[in-house]
């Protein structure tokens, strides 16, 4: 983690100070990012975690928390926007926490990213047709149904969530209730 | 996840509260600053009954308590330890342990809590100790079952002393003090997640050896990491082996002989002329336990705008969080730099030496004197006169903190404790009070502004019980005087609520009332017979109260974001008034 791939303060003033362009391969920019970490599951450790990119004033697009194999660890997916000079630098803090045991911004990587989505929307007799074929094109199931509403569940990268969410507004959306993403690297890779 | 092994045979059945204490003394804890309250009464309760082998120091605010902590463990490396009750008792902790964590001292802070039932509920003299020093301690525990509390305590204390210190929190409820179970002291603590790295790549140190080899115009950047590490010594055999000169920051002061040729002082904002000068034509720095804070750099882009920059530091967030660095040790400093000793002959620095020692000629520090009217510089010469660079001088925080950095001449390790990240006015005399404790065979200066003293006054009744025998200087130039200087250099003079001439005591009678001996000088012919007296007192605290020219400032001085190429260097003070 020492070395860094980011510029520093000091060469972003200078840049700035000799007029020069600092370019988006200097990742400078804001950039979504994606990190699991690994860390104990007890009380406090999820709230150092959040601390830290609130400390720095991160808005947290989504955090999801769950046990992993072992019952002792839990991780964390985070997203979040921010310039990648300060992400690594947060990503090196949350290295000296305690209780973290291992973070990794997958956003460097080839990932794969999923979320789930709950969504009540009203029905009638004239739409309710259309409204199921739709979500069979996104993959999607009922799980509750009443007689003026229904439950869909759907899940997928967040992309496809809000392509259905957006799909959906027209009917009248009652509830949505998204997970947040969880992410993974991916095992392999078969090159470019 | 905890695994509560069953307890060895012949272990002790006790209550939380006496395994608490039996725990202090297996880790080996000589003194303890605290102040009871009903969350922890039982410890106090147990501690008289089996009287453990540490002393416990009863303070009269918990802040003073955690600033002798701090001065403890700066003046023997040792972790500092306090213990308070809940609620209030922990809040007034806070300042104390925000300055730890900035300072990277290791001290551990017990405090009560309300019993785990009733966490949450607003209960009498409860607060969320955990919550509110989350964002200012290297790590905290609320032990919640009295089978942990002794892993706790063993955790604590290795995660204050190891790695890059700092101070630990561990919250204790009142019904995990009382209740039972048997005690073993850990032998080893299981903290997968806590890993440091201690050494330092083999191939950066050789790559640093072969920089400092290449460099012309080498110069060491040395701060309380360095000093953190006791790695003191082997800095000092390789710059004069090296021929390399060598600035310390605030805190790295005494890691390097300042006698010395090689010395150019402090850098940075009051730094001197001639160690900024030598920053800024550098064409090496060797960062060692440093950590580029604006202090030192002032505006970030034109400082040390020729170096290439060797940064060796034990905490792998701190390299080049603000500047690049060209080759980064990650690892204990003292190690690092002991494999690199082997490694640097001598460099070819004459010429750099040369121009150094012109630029100490050039512009050395100075301020006016002969006019009869007392001034702080003067008072600090006298002093470092007096103690020859062997006393262990602690500082509060404004202008008198600076002229002390800047004349003291500081020539060992652990011999200069100050508040420094955090900037904690009120830090300087129980920080003092703590060295006395750890240093029994050291004369302790404890020097403060008027401000400053004021805002931990309650501890020289402490002290005085003790006996310690600590020299209280008080620099009194009736003002805030730091902020007096900004006002007076950048807010056109206009004096904002920093005149403290109504609201301040008399010292003499201050230090009376508290049981230590007070003396007062006005002229500079008076200081030298206070300071004598002063000397002669070794039953108590002696307070020196020293009324000095309010108008004087502290230059040289880079302002707030200037360049460091644009230090002011020099003001005469105006014959006006006293």
């Amino acid at each position: 983690m020492s070395e860094q791939n980011t510029l520093t303060p000091q060469q972003i003033l200078r840049k700035k100070a000799q007029g020069e362009a600092i370019g988006p391969g200097e990742q400078t920019h804001r950039h979504r990012h994606i990190i699991a970490v690994l860390l104990e599951n007890s009380i406090g450790a999820l709230n150092r975690v959040v601390n830290l990119f609130a400390a720095r004033g991160f808005n947290l697009e989504s955090v999801t928390v769950g046990e992993t194999d072992d019952p002792s660890i839990s991780r964390m997916t985070i997203a979040t926007t921010g310039e990648s000079r300060i992400i690594a630098q947060v990503n090196r803090q949350l290295n000296r926490l305690i209780d973290v045991l291992e973070v990794e911004d997958l956003t460097s990587e080839e990932y794969v990213e999923r979320e789930l989505c709950l969504l009540k929307v009203p029905y009638a007799s004239d739409n309710r047709v259309e409204l199921l074929d739709t979500l069979k094109i996104f993959q999607g199931k009922v799980v509750d149904v009443t007689t003026n509403t229904m439950t869909f569940e759907i899940t997928g990268p967040a992309k496809k969530i809000n392509a259905f969410i957006g799909m959906m507004k027209r009917y009248g959306v009652e509830e949505i209730a998204r997970s947040g993403r969880v992410a993974m690297k991916r095992a392999l890779l078969f090159g470019d | 996840m905890t695994h509560h092994a069953p307890p060895a045979n012949g272990a002790q059945r006790m209550s939380g509260a006496e395994i608490f204490l039996r725990s202090l003394d297996a880790e080996g804890v000589e003194v303890v600053f605290g102040h009871p309250g009903g969350a922890v009464i039982k410890i106090y309760d147990e501690m008289a009954r089996i009287q453990p082998n540490f002393k416990h120091v009863l303070v009269r605010h918990e802040q003073g308590g955690a600033h002798a902590a701090e001065g403890y463990a700066k003046a023997t490396g040792k972790v500092g330890t306090v213990l308070v009750t809940s609620g209030p008792g922990a809040t007034n902790t806070v300042t104390g342990i925000a300055d730890a964590y900035m300072d990277s001292v290791p001290i551990v802070v017990f405090t009560g809590q309300v019993p785990t039932q009733l966490i949450g509920n607003d209960a009498f003299q409860e607060c969320d100790t955990i919550g509110i020093t989350r964002s200012i301690t290297k790590h905290s525990f609320l032990v919640r079952d009295v089978r942990d509390l002794a892993q706790a305590v063993k955790k604590a204390y290795h995660i204050a002393r190891t790695g890059r210190p700092g101070p630990v929190v561990v919250d204790l409820p009142k019904d995990v003090l009382l209740a039972e179970t048997e005690f073993e002291y850990p032998k080893e603590v299981n903290l997968r997640g806590y890993r440091f790295k201690a050494r330092g790549d083999d191939a950066k140190i050789q790559r640093a050896a072969a920089m400092i080899a290449e460099a012309d115009k080498p110069l060491f950047y040395v701060g309380g990491g360095a000093v953190g590490a006791d790695a003191a010594d082997v800095l000092t055999r390789i710059a004069r082996t090296a021929r390399i000169p060598v600035t310390t920051t605030l805190h790295g002061l005494g890691a390097f002989p300042e006698d010395d040729e090689l010395s150019v002082g402090m850098l940075g904002m009051h730094g001197t002329w001639y160690a900024n000068m030598a920053v800024q034509n550098a064409d090496l720095l060797i960062a060692v336990g440093a950590r580029f804070d604006d202090r030192v750099t002032g505006k970030l882009e034109s400082w040390a705008p020729h170096a290439k920059i060797v940064h060796i530091d034990i905490d792998p967030s701190s390299i080049s969080k603000n500047v690049y660095v060209d080759c980064a040790i990650v690892g204990d400093v003292r190690d690092a730099l002991m494999r690199l000793e082997p490694l640097a002959g001598a460099c070819r620095t004459e010429a750099w030496l040369a121009q150094v020692q012109a630029w100490k000629a050039e512009c050395p520090l100075a301020y006016e004197q002969g006019d009869g009217r007392l001034r702080a510089q003067y008072v600090l010469e006298r002093l470092r006169r007096h103690t020859k660079g062997e006393a262990i001088v602690v500082t509060d925080v404004g202008q008198h903190q600076m002229w002390a950095a800047q004349y003291f001449q500081f020539l060992h390790a652990r011999t200069h404790i100050t508040s420094g990240g955090l900037g904690t006015m009120g830090f300087c005399f129980p920080a003092a009070m703590g060295a006395a404790f750890g240093r029994p065979d050291k004369t302790v200066v404890s020097i403060s502004g008027d401000g400053g003293f004021v805002m931990n006054a309650q501890e020289l009744s402490v002290a005085a019980a003790h006996g310690l025998p600590i020299k209280v200087v008080i620099i009194n130039n009736k003002f805030l005087g730091m902020v007096r200087q900004w006002q007076e250099l950048f807010h056109d003079e206009r004096f904002s609520h920093t005149d403290l001439s109504d609201t301040n005591p008399d010292f003499v009678k201050l230090a009376e009332a508290h049981h230590c001996v007070g003396l007062r000088a006005e002229t500079p012919d008076e200081v030298d017979g206070v300071i004598r007296e002063a000397w002669a007192v070794s039953d108590r605290p002696a307070v020196m109260e020293f009324r000095v020219a309010k108008e004087e400032m502290v230059f040289p001085m880079v302002p707030a974001g200037a360049s460091t190429d644009e230090m002011i260097t020099k003001r005469l003070t105006p014959n006006a008034f006293v």
